[in-house]
């Protein structure tokens, strides 16, 4: 596990969110924090470089912006590496997990999201997609959202004890 | 479950997208949505090859802001590298009558991070709300998934929780480039 200090925690924290869209907004961060618009530009990029930041800047909206749903299918534990690499080398996929019901209730292991500029694009982009893997997409576009990824509280101090 | 269950709104042109961005707006989420560059402006180096100033390219992005297309500008952290290492998709099948209310009550237990509604497709997939949870153990999501069930009580038929078991792509790019028939690589 990463070593982070009290610095990497407060920059983390802070700017889950709010991120000033000001002129110097590295300056803006460092005057709140207390040390040098460098010493910002330095902590991010190793955050960055180690991982624990997975990018510093706007999240889109996606639905919004374009369109995109998730989407799975389910297929012989034999056949996933393959299927999913047909998957990713889709257009527009952008995520893809592999997911296992430990209760092995319901069969759908590969879940993708696909996205594409417009909703008839998408349509298109699904279509070819099923057509080259010979079988039914099931597909699930958000219908309303009660919670989206906004910041998440980081018990650090637990996280430690862990 | 086929395709055409899908929504589609065939015959928008990108004039009139329901998005309201236009070819400019677009540019800078292509340029951005993989993350700033870290430099002391970085709103002029995002806007120099588009042929933007910084301060259209902050307008922008401010304007985009406002009308809900950016969620927030963000330090965004990878919570598996802070230790999050189990994260469970759990769907439930929830009276259609109570599942927004329900909804917006669940969203709000600790540990989610993405609380959505989704339609069903009968027979194979009976689940309509769906609950990502993020613990350090698959114990922990459990016991948030058990304290998400009591919430739900009768409302809620039945439960899955489906543990990623391997992330096999993840990128944070979605719109590709006018010219990328591809997402550029991670």
């Amino acid at each position: 596990m990463v070593v982070l200090d009290a610095l990497d925690r407060r920059l983390i924290d802070t700017y889950q969110r709010d991120l000033p869209l000001c002129e110097r907004p590295f300056a803006a961060m460092a005057e709140r924090l207390g040390v040098s618009e460098a010493a910002v530009l330095a902590r991010l990029e190793r955050l960055e470089a180690e991982g624990v930041l997975s990018r510093v800047g706007p999240v889109f909206d996606h639905a919004r912006a374009g369109a995109s749903l998730l989407a799975a299918v389910a297929v012989p534990d034999a056949e996933r590496d393959a299927v999913a690499a047909v998957i990713n080398a889709c257009p527009g996929v952008n995520h893809n997990y592999a997911r296992e019901d430990p209760a092995r209730e319901q069969p759908y292991n590969l879940w993708f999201v696909m996205t594409a500029a417009d909703e008839a694009a998408l349509t298109a982009r699904l279509e070819a997609l099923e057509a080259e893997l010979g079988q039914a997409v099931l597909c699930l576009p958000m219908l309303e959202a009660f919670h989206i990824d906004l910041s998440f509280s980081i018990p650090w101090h637990e996280l430690e004890g862990a | 479950m086929s395709v055409s269950t899908c929504p589609s709104e065939p015959g928008a042109s990108s004039a009139d997208r329901p998005d309201g961005l236009d070819a400019l707006d677009r540019a800078i989420v292509v340029a951005t949505q993989a993350g700033l560059p870290l430099v002391p402006d970085p709103w002029t180096a995002v806007g120099k090859p588009l042929g933007l100033d910084g301060d259209a390219v902050r307008e922008r992005l401010a304007r985009m802001q406002d009308a809900g297309i950016i969620r927030r500008v963000a330090a965004v952290p990878n919570h598996y590298r802070l230790g999050y290492v189990a994260n469970g998709m759990t769907v439930w099948d929830v009276d259609d009558a109570q599942v927004d209310r329900l909804g917006r009550e669940v969203a709000r237990v600790p540990g989610v991070s993405h609380c959505y509604r989704r339609p069903r497709h009968l027979p194979a997939w009976p689940y309509n709300l769906f609950v990502m949870l993020h613990g350090r153990t698959r114990d922990e999501v459990e016991r948030q998934a058990e304290q998400l069930r009591q919430r739900l009580g009768d409302a809620c038929r039945d439960h899955r929780i489906l543990y990623s078991s391997r992330i096999l792509k993840k990128t944070g790019l979605r719109l590709a480039g006018r010219s990328d028939r591809q997402d550029p690589p991670r």
